[in-house]
């Protein structure tokens, strides 16, 4: 029995696949890969630098060593809690690889050359972004402690970032251009995708229950919006211009609450047209789910329509609902993106400007706080959802 | 009591009540039986008018079911179906509570209701007051079903196939604690079924429907003995039917003065069970014992037999 289990537990016994993947790709772009691109200002064409020619001798060194022990571990130890504590320390020492290098490639007091990640470092860091993942994955762990593990990580990320370790880095180099508009274009980003979602829910909802109590409504309105989902965002703007335009010249208190042709309000008002066939149809959805015999208990039991409506169908449904919320709301901080052609604002105005001058480090700062922002969206909801639905769905039985 | 006048429901051209009157007295159980599609769950649902019929009425001591508001009503009458229909987001306690909630009883009142009913039900409160459905089994999911049906004292309790899900033991063991939940509260219970032998079990008097249609009303002994209608016949069974009536009578009921040195049997055993052990044990006569062990007299296998003749 004590040498079956030792075999069991054997390291050797067999080589973990993702860790081996995982660690081709990160030694593969350690050899072949730059670590970082030196500019030597904004504009010009990047060179790129090797670890060695970055680094000192100890300082790559040390880097390389900790990346191999974490590959180590990531081939051949299954425990979830050592997978992802080396997935943690590979980040950290990963982090202070590319601050340390930014800061030796920049000379004193020097505000022109760029020093920014190169493929090796992005490699890397997704490298041991999935081999995280994947731990955490393999733990379980519960809905809160998943949120305290997004928080925590977004805390030490943005006391790095306030303490000055990365300022030499290009996309902080960029932050410090646009550090007064960059607070601002973040909340903006926020406001334009829930203020949406939120008008989706207000009319969606009651909508998705008109839609399950009349099933003569489902295929007109899910028909409708389904083909508003399939209208381009630039065209639906394009659209949605002539008929905003109009009625801010109309109507003075429209214009006076700033509908405008372009600007914020087509954004809002095509984000809302997206979002509501995810939030009708999860509803629809989630009342169908109800068992049946639950309903009819209820309305047996003397719970008015109403009673029923809120008591019974809402707060079983509400997992799907709130399915739906989360499709949107990732979907929305992604799509609010664009508005900033239109002139929207959000951090899509980082983005396009970036890609207007060719300068990538700005696309960065725009584009990196909205991954992060869809991200933790996913995080929060998916713990909602989950702390809600603690009940199984079971098939309903009636009447055989 | 509970007078049932010309009732119709009709949906567009299909009738499928079709003018059924009956009775049912105040304190018994009445069981309504049918095959699938004969209208039995129609007619049970139009007595708290979850279907509202197309004619002819619901009186319910007197009183017109249409005179209150359909809720109101409800409230007042207790509702058990087939797979329990309990609410898979509140806990056990939460479920049993839901017509006291509704009502609006004072929330100490509540909580002795929900106790008492859990303790009569046999569910241990301290390990399932805070459990939800899921974790309970089939039989005490039904029980609990039962005990939220009965929270607010009704008067009447609907119960549409409340035994279908369960597997035969805990179905019997559910009938038992149905009958004696019905004398302790003297409830009167309409229930809906399709199996025979649980009607002639339960019900005092067994309504047969057929395709919308009332074809008998009457006790289980006289439906086996003088069925009205053919099919009435086919239901309850021709091959066997003398077991049948045998399993209708007590060896309390049928028992003779007298004593016998036979085999022992309680006096609420069926003469079918009776005869069958004196078939097995080869003795001629039994002796009918009481609860307290006492005797109540003796049968022998005639006196028995007379029994299962009409």
């Amino acid at each position: 029995m004590e040498l079956r289990l030792a075999i069991a537990l054997s390291p050797h016994e067999r080589i973990d696949r993702l860790g081996l993947l995982l660690s081709a790709a990160g030694l593969a772009a350690l050899v072949w890969l730059p670590f970082v691109v030196f500019k030597s200002n904004r504009i010009m064409p990047g060179e790129p630098r090797e670890l060695q020619q970055v680094l000192p001798a100890w300082g790559a060194l040390g880097l390389q060593t900790v990346l191999l022990l974490t590959a180590v571990v990531a081939l051949f130890i299954t425990d979830a809690r050592r997978r992802l504590s080396a997935a943690l320390a590979g980040v950290i020492v990963l982090a202070l690889a590319l601050a340390a290098a930014a800061n030796a490639l920049t000379p004193a007091g020097d505000k022109v050359v760029r020093v920014a990640p190169g493929a090796a470092f992005w490699v890397l860091l997704i490298a041991l972004g999935l081999l995280a993942t994947d731990a955490i994955t393999r733990m379980r762990p519960g809905p809160v402690v998943r949120v305290l593990l997004l928080a925590t990580c977004i805390g030490i990320a943005w006391a790095a970032l306030a303490a000055g370790m990365f300022d030499h880095l290009s996309v902080m180099r960029e932050y410090a251009v646009n550090s007064g508009r960059f607070p601002l274009e973040l909340w903006r980003h926020v406001w334009l995708a829930g203020g949406s979602l939120l008008a989706a829910v207000v009319l969606g909802l009651p909508l998705g229950i008109l839609c399950h109590r009349v099933p003569r409504l489902r295929p007109p309105v899910l028909g409708t919006l389904n083909l508003i989902q399939t209208i381009p965002a630039i065209a639906l703007f394009g659209i949605l211009m002539a008929p905003l335009g109009a009625l801010a010249a109309r109507v003075p208190a429209a214009s006076a609450l700033g509908i405008r042709g372009i600007g914020a309000a087509p954004a809002v008002v095509a984000l809302f047209l997206y979002s509501l066939l995810p939030i009708v149809a999860n509803t629809v959805v989630g009342l169908r789910r109800v068992s049946q015999a639950a309903v009819d208990a209820a309305m047996g039991m003397g719970m008015t329509p109403r009673q029923v409506l809120s008591r019974v169908e809402l707060p079983l449904a509400l997992p799907v609902i709130l399915t739906g919320i989360r499709v949107v709301l990732v979907q929305n901080i992604g799509m609010v993106t664009i508005a900033a052609l239109i002139g929207g604002g959000g951090l899509g105005t980082f983005v396009f400007q970036g890609i207007g001058q060719t300068a990538i480090d700005l696309v960065l700062l725009g584009a990196v706080p909205i991954v992060v922002l869809a991200f933790s969206a996913a995080v929060l909801l998916d713990a909602l959802i989950e702390v809600l639905d603690r009940t199984p769905s079971v098939a309903p039985q009636l009447d055989p | 009591m509970i007078q049932i006048e010309g009732l119709t429901k009709q949906y567009g051209s299909t009738t499928v009540v079709d003018r059924v009157s009956f009775a049912i007295e105040r304190n018994s159980i009445a069981v309504i039986v049918g095959t699938s599609g004969s209208g039995k769950s129609t007619l049970l649902r139009m007595i708290n008018r979850l279907v509202e019929p197309t004619a002819g009425r619901v009186l319910l001591d007197g009183a017109d079911t249409r005179s209150e508001p359909a809720h109101l009503l409800r409230r007042r009458i207790g509702y058990a179906i087939q797979g329990n229909g309990l609410f898979p987001h509140r806990t056990v306690a939460e479920n049993i509570a839901t017509v006291p909630r509704l009502l609006g009883w004072p929330e100490a009142r509540i909580q002795s209701r929900v106790s008492e009913l859990m303790e009569i039900f046999q569910l241990d409160a301290a390990l399932y007051a805070n459990a939800f459905p899921h974790q309970l089994s089939g039989g005490q999911q039904q029980r609990v079903g039962v005990a939220r049906a009965l929270a607010a004292e009704p008067a009447v309790l609907l119960m549409d196939e409340p035994f279908g899900a369960l597997d035969p033991i805990i179905r019997a063991k559910a009938q038992e604690d149905l009958l004696a939940i019905q004398r302790r509260f003297g409830t009167t219970v309409v229930l809906v079924t399709h199996d025979m032998e649980e009607a002639f079990r339960l019900g005092q008097r067994v309504a047969v429907m057929s395709q919308g249609r009332l074809l008998q009303y009457d006790r289980p002994a006289v439906l086996l003995t003088h069925p009205a209608d053919p099919f009435v016949a086919r239901m309850t069974g021709l091959s066997d039917r003398a077991m049948k009536l045998l399993a209708l009578t007590t060896a309390g009921q049928a028992a003779l003065p007298g004593s016998s040195d036979g085999p022992h049997v309680p006096s609420s055993a069926s003469l079918r069970e009776v005869l069958s052990e004196l078939l097995w044990s080869g003795a001629t006569s039994a002796l009918v014992v009481g609860d307290d062990g006492a005797p109540r007299g003796q049968l022998t296998v005639a006196a028995i037999l007379t029994h299962g003749r009409p």
